[in-house]
């Protein structure tokens, strides 16, 4: 489902971020991505919705090489993934219902129907109450839930997560973690990068370990 | 098909709801192109009043015909056919020599000179009723000169070439006018688009993000920008409505000295929604162009 093969990740003014990386995941899988910060998880699961290009090497995600890919191809790739970024990216301008339905505004969906797609993410991560709420007045914990709402209302067949648990208490963490669980249950093929070893061990799944963009035997 | 309308009307519907969430700056937006757009609107509707005025003057010209001393009869009886066959002459009216100085005595201040006389000194005339432009007449003046007979052809042409010129030279000032603001327009929506991509910064971001394209991004701002053009002609034609107003009580007043019914008229239907056309491209040119500009500055990191 997604193979990386040789590939090297390199900035301008020649920082390495990732070098000779290769693995492969397979449809269904629940992985960690391990390592201290900057050794090279956030550009890794930035190459596969093609936010960033490899500097060498082949990224396959089902079957297409995001090297080579055409820019107006790249909105249809991402439609396949469910993306929970790092800094959020939630819109305060509007509504946690608003929230969700941002990514049912362009896959041709009738407003009843994307309403109640949404509202059944929103059920999903338990925010159903919350609808009308800004996601300003809502926790850590809510917000972190709230993103995850809109990454899988589209139901996508991957779902990638940059440091999910970083700024959450450990109940909160929990509740995250099984809730990714129970979305990999159902056939979704999870990638989380996280440096919070305490969370790897509690799951026991398989982990990619990176050390200085490369993967740590 | 169903599926691109719906999303037509879904952002139709979200870019009224932006636009009526900031209703002062909406308003001051539409104002400013409104007053761009009626500056040369304006002058374009007092130029096609006065234009409709100086033809009806120019549509009524009187020649005088002069015949020689020696005409006969017989002469008159064939330039008065002759004349007749000539497209140009609308009426005809054939004044002798008796008659003209029959009329001159009645007219008071030369009838003593007059009764004095051994002889009328007056030829015999044609007055032709005739109208048309300035090149028109003179082509006409020509015709007739050419004619057997004929002595004298007096035409005042010269102040129809000043007006003709003198409106002419408008319309060039009120087109100038018009491309200038036209670009005025083009340049008040680029900018309007370009705050209202800055704004959406992070929705723009996290859209690309989720997989919109780029035309669903680009969308919403062609809409705010036709609507912007368009709703700022409807500002411009109210605008030079209610100036039409105002004017039009003085005018009729003036008219009324001159025993004239003249009011200014305003732009008939097709004219109008023509204006709202121009405008609402326009809107969409600044758009287009911000857009163009700004829109792939926002790249996701």
């Amino acid at each position: 489902m997604i193979s990386f093969s040789q590939v090297r990740k390199s900035y301008r003014g020649g920082y390495e971020a990732l070098r000779e990386l290769s693995f492969g995941i397979e449809s269904g899988e629940l992985v960690f991505i391990t390592g201290r910060s900057g050794a090279g998880k956030s550009s890794l699961l930035k190459l596969i919705p093609a936010i960033e290009r490899p500097t060498s090497g082949t990224v396959l995600v089902n079957g297409q090489n995001i090297g080579s890919m055409r820019r107006a191809a790249i909105p249809f790739l991402r439609r396949n993934l469910g993306l929970i970024f790092q800094d959020q990216k939630l819109l305060y301008d509007r509504s946690v219902f608003d929230n969700v339905m941002l990514p049912l505004a362009f896959t041709g969906h009738t407003y009843k129907d994307a309403a109640r797609r949404a509202r059944a993410a929103l059920d999903k991560v338990g925010l159903l109450a919350r609808e009308k709420a800004n996601p300003i007045t809502l926790s850590g914990g809510e917000q972190q839930r709230l993103c995850i709402a809109r990454a899988v209302v589209n139901r996508p067949s991957i779902l990638l997560a940059d440091e999910p648990t970083a700024s959450l208490d450990s109940t909160s963490a929990g509740e995250v973690v099984e809730m990714f669980r129970s979305f990999n249950q159902v056939g979704v093929t999870v990638l989380i990068a996280t440096h919070d070893e305490a969370l790897v061990q509690r799951l026991n799944p398989r982990v990619l370990a990176l050390s200085q963009g490369r993967l740590a035997a | 098909m169903s599926h691109w309308l719906r999303q037509h009307g879904q952002t139709l519907v979200l870019t009224l709801k932006r636009l009526a969430h900031n209703p002062f700056a909406t308003t001051l937006n539409i104002m400013v192109i409104g007053i761009a757009l009626a500056l040369p609107l304006g002058g374009y509707m007092l130029l096609q009043n006065l234009g409709g005025v100086a033809g009806q003057v120019t549509g009524h010209q009187q020649i005088s015909l002069f015949l020689a001393r020696d005409a006969e009869k017989t002469d008159i009886a064939v330039l008065d056919a002759s004349l007749k066959q000539i497209p140009g002459v609308r009426a005809l009216r054939f004044i002798s020599r008796d008659q003209a100085l029959e009329s001159m005595k009645q007219s008071g201040n030369l009838s003593d000179v007059i009764t004095a006389l051994q002889s009328n000194p007056l030829p015999d005339a044609f007055v032709l009723e005739t109208g048309g432009s300035a090149a028109e007449l003179e082509q006409l003046e020509l015709q007739l000169k050419a004619l057997p007979k004929v002595a004298h052809v007096q035409l005042d042409s010269a102040w129809v070439k000043r007006l003709e010129s003198l409106l002419a030279l408008g319309r060039m000032a009120v087109l100038i006018l018009a491309t200038l603001l036209a670009c005025g327009l083009v340049a008040v929506t680029f900018n309007t688009i370009r705050l209202q991509i800055l704004t959406q910064k992070d929705e723009i971001e996290v859209s690309k993000l989720i997989g919109a394209t780029d035309s669903f991004i680009r969308r919403p701002f062609f809409h705010l920008g036709l609507m912007l053009g368009a709703f700022g002609g409807v500002a411009a034609l109210a605008i030079v409505y209610l100036c039409m107003q105002i004017l039009n009580r003085r005018i009729l007043e003036l008219a009324q000295l001159y025993g004239s019914d003249f009011s200014l008229s305003f732009f008939d239907l097709p004219d109008c929604f023509a204006l709202l056309a121009f405008a609402a491209i326009l809107g969409w040119l600044g758009a287009y162009m911000s857009v163009s500009r700004h829109l792939y500055e926002i790249e996701p990191r």
